[in-house]
């Protein structure tokens, strides 16, 4: 901050302020650090009168008084409309850290918890062993359940969710049908989870019956997971499609090239790094899911190869259902819990990291 | 070397299947270590023996049993390598009506078919002759936990129990619990009740007590659900009413017996004598109790006796099977699953993966005679 | 963004005409490959009919009968399925509306920050790290919930009672039926305060990355105006950024909302809720939400309560499609607006 650059902005705030010295509407650069250790001091201090000190009590209260007490300073030297633009830095300069905070805690607690059993058994061992004292369990069960859901809801709705973004782009364009169609994938973007996981399983049990070994599979899972990654794949395809060049499409047709051919080979090619994104982000998505899988694809301790017959371990149904494991197995569940909790967060934000790496590596250049 | 001979002995024994269940019972001491001994044991002696036995078994039922059957079907699939036994753990309902419908071979129920519904002809899964054998395999005790700083355990009446769960001892100094506990010393504090949120048999067990023993202050019949929610705090499952426990001061719950550890444990009685929710006083009181009369030879339901001496917070759960199966090798498979989860191996790995109360020699012989009686 | 696109079947069967000597093999390409996309985005029609039919049929018993003991004790003890729902949805919408008290201001401050405070070349570092806190499952955000939050905040709570009981929403005392006052405070810090500020994370990174690109929309030279014309930055904020883009603003507000409405594991693990209708929040008589308590009864329950758990699954499916519907349509009449520029 110069002194040229103050100048002006006094003299539109603060007319009834004399300017009687070049510097006199500026608070020095770092004040508001000493602002802030006078805040939390202060705080600390009440606190400590009143006898109900605590760090957190002393944070929060020593925020709230550097809030006003820079506003007060800023308003007494600089004025009001300086005052207030300095208060709405240090708020929303807060607000992002305050979201920060929980992240923060929130992996410090995952990882330090659960990287001790992120060793070779937790790939290759299942919790069959749960009756030999000692021995050492692991996560293979779920992680295949896992990989066998995920697996087939991709398979069903890559296919259906391209193919669908590809009718809304090429096809049906501004007809009443592709707006009716857009129209139903927003509406399938917002369905809960848990009735997504309500929907397959009253589909399975509808044709298999309640008690059925068909009807509470990994097969159903995938089903309940379809539902909510379809609109994800529509969605972040049809945008990229719409982002190819229209010239690109009329130089193909102009050499005689059919529509389907001008797709598979033109449009599809020059979209396909956003649509390998969207694909991923909606892998992501979907691979966390709980609710759905608890109510579908069940538990079991051990692999099961069959995904459409019996229950199935998933990734995170096994971290909801170990840690709340209790007896003289719950700490050696309880740590894989934690593993398997930490290996959920890498997956994902693995695939997000991914997503974004792609996206941003084949990003068509735009002005902002 | 000693241990692993008994071990090995009962293991062989309860795969040849043959007639020996009271034999075969261990002494406190093997019961202990007998699971990690015959796990090397059991390697070579399975192999020759188990060759026997082979194919698949579905079993559907109460959830208490989760853990259990888990440990004991995991460890049965393990000795038996081409046998497939699976146990859905869907509740005791389900179970009932997944052997009335024939969908499962055997079920595990915490309650036993009422004579009127266990008759020949009405269970798809057996014999068009056959009704069903209700087996005692499993028994949990309920234990009271609570809260206190520095008070390890606290002697308390059904009746109280009753009033404090239905919050009409609102403080912990109260005179009713001063005056079971002389020399505790009771904080002036009010006592914050944990019940269980969802749906669940420990929660049936456990109100039926309370009405069993004291009807004028538990006037609600047994129920899965907790009938007084306005004056307590819900948890879900045994570890949210156990960590809800833990975790709060001043507070009073009920869990499982296995997840008793680390709080508060309320002994129960009356007339100067209380007893702690170990396995022996579990077990002691279902010996004390009677078997339901009027049933088939075999159908070995349990009548508790919520007053006879021993620990009365007793949860029984039953393996349900077919007296009669129309499939030899079905009725071959189930016979040899329910004679190793009630052998004396099986239980003490019930007792140490799920910290359930070993079913003692007697009730043992009973369930080995019913159980050698289903054919096919 | 689809009035950039001229319509492409025109030159499409422009094409077709023109080249008869491919013309069979492309008529029998392009109608294969028209019928395969049609079909797919019929598909999704077909999707979300059996989601409803299926749902319905489902739920439709179990809405409609008397209450009797073949469902859950739940319904049956509170004399019917509506007396039953209805404290449900409550819960369900009474939690939501919370977390976006809590998640609206941080989160369009958060927005603010990256776009128009942040350093430029770290905030699209920042930005990643507040979509980090999207990637988190919801199961490690109920345990960290459960475990971490709720026993840290326990102490605060518990002031609060103390000190400010008069306050409607923060009284945990309830008066037995002979008038006695009792602490009804939760245990642990499991009430509906907490559930809330979990819920209001993890809806928090969707309404700000979706404030963020309305932000970014705002027109340079607006902004350029404001400031030249001497206005400090956050005059400039409220001068130019925020009337822009005050419907998008809603509109992500409003998708937060469907999310936070259905959020299923990390309310279910962290509340310990009950069937009523309270606005308190330090207690133990929390209302429970619709997805938390299909998620704590679903695998206990049999036959008829499955089907009313479904029936409650439905009224939310429902609520979120009200809620969602909304937000598009805020959308849509946004975007005609911003087209007629």
């Amino acid at each position: 901050m110069t002194n040229t650059e103050s100048t002006p902005r006094h003299a539109a705030g603060g007319s009834k302020r004399p300017a009687d010295s070049i510097t006199g509407g500026q608070l020095p650069k770092h004040s508001w650090l000493l602002i802030l250790a006078l805040g939390w001091g202060i705080a600390a201090g009440i606190l400590s009168v009143t006898d109900v000190f605590s760090i957190g009590g002393t944070a929060v209260l020593g925020m709230v008084l550097f809030f006003v007490l820079h506003y007060v300073a800023s308003f007494a030297v600089e004025g009001r409309r300086r005052a207030a633009d300095r208060l709405s830095r240090s708020v929303v300069t807060t607000f992002f850290l305050v979201a920060l905070l929980p992240l923060g805690s929130l992996v410090w607690e995952v990882v330090s918890r659960g990287v001790a059993r992120l060793d070779v058994a937790f790939f290759t061992e299942t919790e069959a062993k749960t009756h030999i004292a000692g021995a050492q369990l692991g996560a293979a069960h779920a992680l295949m359940g896992t990989l066998q859901s995920t697996a087939i809801a991709f398979l069903i709705s890559v296919p259906i969710g391209l193919f669908t973004a590809i009718y809304l782009v090429e096809y049906g364009a501004r007809t009443k049908l592709a707006a009716g169609i857009r129209f139903l994938v927003d509406v399938m973007t917002g369905i809960p989870s848990i009735v997504a996981g309500l929907f397959a399983y009253s589909l399975f049990s509808m044709i298999f019956g309640p008690g059925s070994a068909y009807t509470r599979t990994a097969f159903a899972g995938a089903i309940a997971l379809t539902v909510l990654m379809i609109p994800t794949v529509v969605r972040s395809t049809e945008e990229m499609l719409k982002l190819v060049p229209n010239e690109l499409r009329e130089a193909s047709y102009a050499l005689g090239v059919p529509k389907w051919r001008t797709i598979v080979k033109v449009v599809l090619p020059t979209s396909l790094a956003g649509i390998v994104t969207g694909v991923i982000l909606g892998i992501a998505r979907i691979i966390g899911e709980t609710a759905p899988l608890l109510v579908t694809a069940g538990y079991f301790q051990l692999t099961n190869p069959n995904p459409f017959s019996g229950t199935t371990a998933t990734l995170p149904v096994m971290v909801y259902q170990s840690l709340r494991t209790i007896g003289p197995t719950a700490e050696q569940l309880h740590a894989l819990g934690w593993a398997g909790a930490l290996t959920l967060i890498i997956i994902v934000m693995g695939l997000n990291l991914i997503g974004r790496l792609i996206a941003w590596k084949f990003a068509p250049k735009t002005g902002r | 070397m000693k241990l692993r001979a008994v071990a090995a002995l009962g293991l062989t024994a309860a795969l040849a299947l043959t007639a020996c269940g009271g034999d075969s019972t261990g002494t406190p001491s093997t019961t202990e270590s007998a699971p990690a001994a015959t796990t090397s044991a059991s390697e070579s002696e399975s192999t020759s023996d188990a060759a026997a036995l082979s194919g698949e078994v579905a079993g559907m039922g109460a959830s208490s049993m989760k853990v259990a059957q888990g440990a004991w079907t995991a460890k049965f699939m393990e000795d038996n390598s081409g046998v497939r036994i699976s146990y859905a753990p869907e509740g005791s309902g389900a179970g009932r009506e997944g052997i009335q419908q024939g969908k499962v071979a055997f079920a595990g129920s915490d309650e036993a078919f009422s004579i009127e519904d266990n008759k020949a002809g009405s269970f798809a899964a057996c014999s068009a002759d056959s009704g069903v054998l209700d087996l005692p395999v499993y028994i949990s005790p309920v234990a009271i936990i609570f809260n206190l700083p520095g008070v390890e355990s606290l002697n308390m009446t059904g009746e109280l129990a009753a009033k404090i769960f239905k919050g009409d001892v609102a403080k912990w100094n109260d005179a009713a619990i001063a005056e079971l506990n002389p020399g505790v010393t009771l904080p002036d504090e009010y006592i914050v009740v944990v019940y269980r949120g969802d749906k669940s048999g420990t929660t049936e067990n456990f109100t039926d007590y309370l009405h069993a023993v004291a009807p004028s202050v538990w006037d609600n019949e047994a129920d899965k659900e907790w009938p007084y929610t306005d004056g307590g705090q819900p948890a879900q499952q045994t570890d949210g009413v156990k960590s809800s426990v833990a975790s709060g001061p001043y507070t009073i719950g009920y869990v499982d017996a296995s997840a008793a550890d680390g709080v508060g444990v309320a002994h129960l009685g009356k007339d100067g004598k209380f007893f702690a929710p170990d396995p022996e006083q579990a077990a002691a009181v279902v010996d004390n109790s009677e078997l339901e009369s009027g049933r088939a030879e075999g159908d070995l339901a349990v009548k508790l006796n919520r007053e006879a001496e021993g620990y009365p917070i007793v949860l029984i759960s039953y393996a349900i099977a077919c007296a009669k199966y129309d499939d030899a090798n079905t009725a071959e498979l189930v016979k040899a699953y329910l004679t190793y989860i009630s052998s004396a191996e099986g239980q003490a790995l019930a007792a140490e993966q799920a910290g359930s109360a070993p079913l003692s020699d007697e009730m043992m012989g009973k369930v080995k005679a019913a159980i050698d009686s289903i054919n096919a | 963004m689809s009035t950039q696109t001229p319509p492409a079947e025109q030159v499409g069967t422009e094409s077709d005409d023109s080249h008869s000597l491919v013309r069979s093999k492309a008529r029998y390409g392009d109608a294969l490959f028209s019928g395969i996309s049609s079909g797919s985005a019929l598909m999704i029609f077909v999707i979300l009919a059996a989601v409803a039919t299926f749902l319905t049929s489902q739920a439709l018993p179990a809405m409609t009968s008397e209450p009797d003991h073949t469902g859950l004790s739940e319904v049956s003890a509170l004399g019917g399925f509506w007396q039953w729902a209805l404290p449900l949805a409550f819960g369900t919408v009474w939690s939501a509306v919370l977390a976006m008290l809590m998640a609206v201001p941080l989160a369009v401050g958060i927005a603010l920050y990256l776009s128009h405070y942040a350093p430029r070349r770290v905030a699209r570092i920042f930005g990643y790290l507040i979509d980090l806190l999207a990637a988190v499952p919801s199961v490690v955000f109920g345990l960290w919930g459960l475990m971490v939050l709720a026993p840290t905040l326990h102490p605060f709570y518990k002031w609060l009672n103390e000190t400010m009981s008069w306050f409607p929403l923060f009284n945990a005392w309830q008066a037995r039926e002979d008038g006695e006052l009792r602490p009804v405070l939760a245990v642990g810090g499991q009430n509906m305060l907490t559930a809330a500020m979990v819920l209001a994370l993890m809806i928090t990174p969707i309404i700000t990355a979706l404030s963020r690109e309305v932000f970014l929309q705002t027109p340079l030279l607006h902004e350029e105006a404001s400031l030249a014309l001497g206005a400090t930055r956050w005059e400039m904020v409220k001068q130019a950024v925020l009337p822009f883009s005050r419907p998008g603003i809603i509109s992500a507000c409003m998708l937060g909302l469907g999310r936070a409405l259905g959020e299923t594991m990390a309310v279910a693990m962290i509340l310990p809720g009950k069937v009523l209708v309270t606005f308190k929040l330090l207690t133990y008589n929390n209302p429970n939400t619709i997805a938390a308590y299909i998620a704590q009864n679903f695998p206990e329950s049999e036959g008829f309560g499955k089907m009313q758990l479904i029936a409650a699954g439905l009224i939310l499916f429902i609520i979120t499609l009200v809620v969602n519907m909304i937000a598009r349509g805020i959308i849509a009449s946004r975007r005609e607006f911003s087209g007629a520029n």
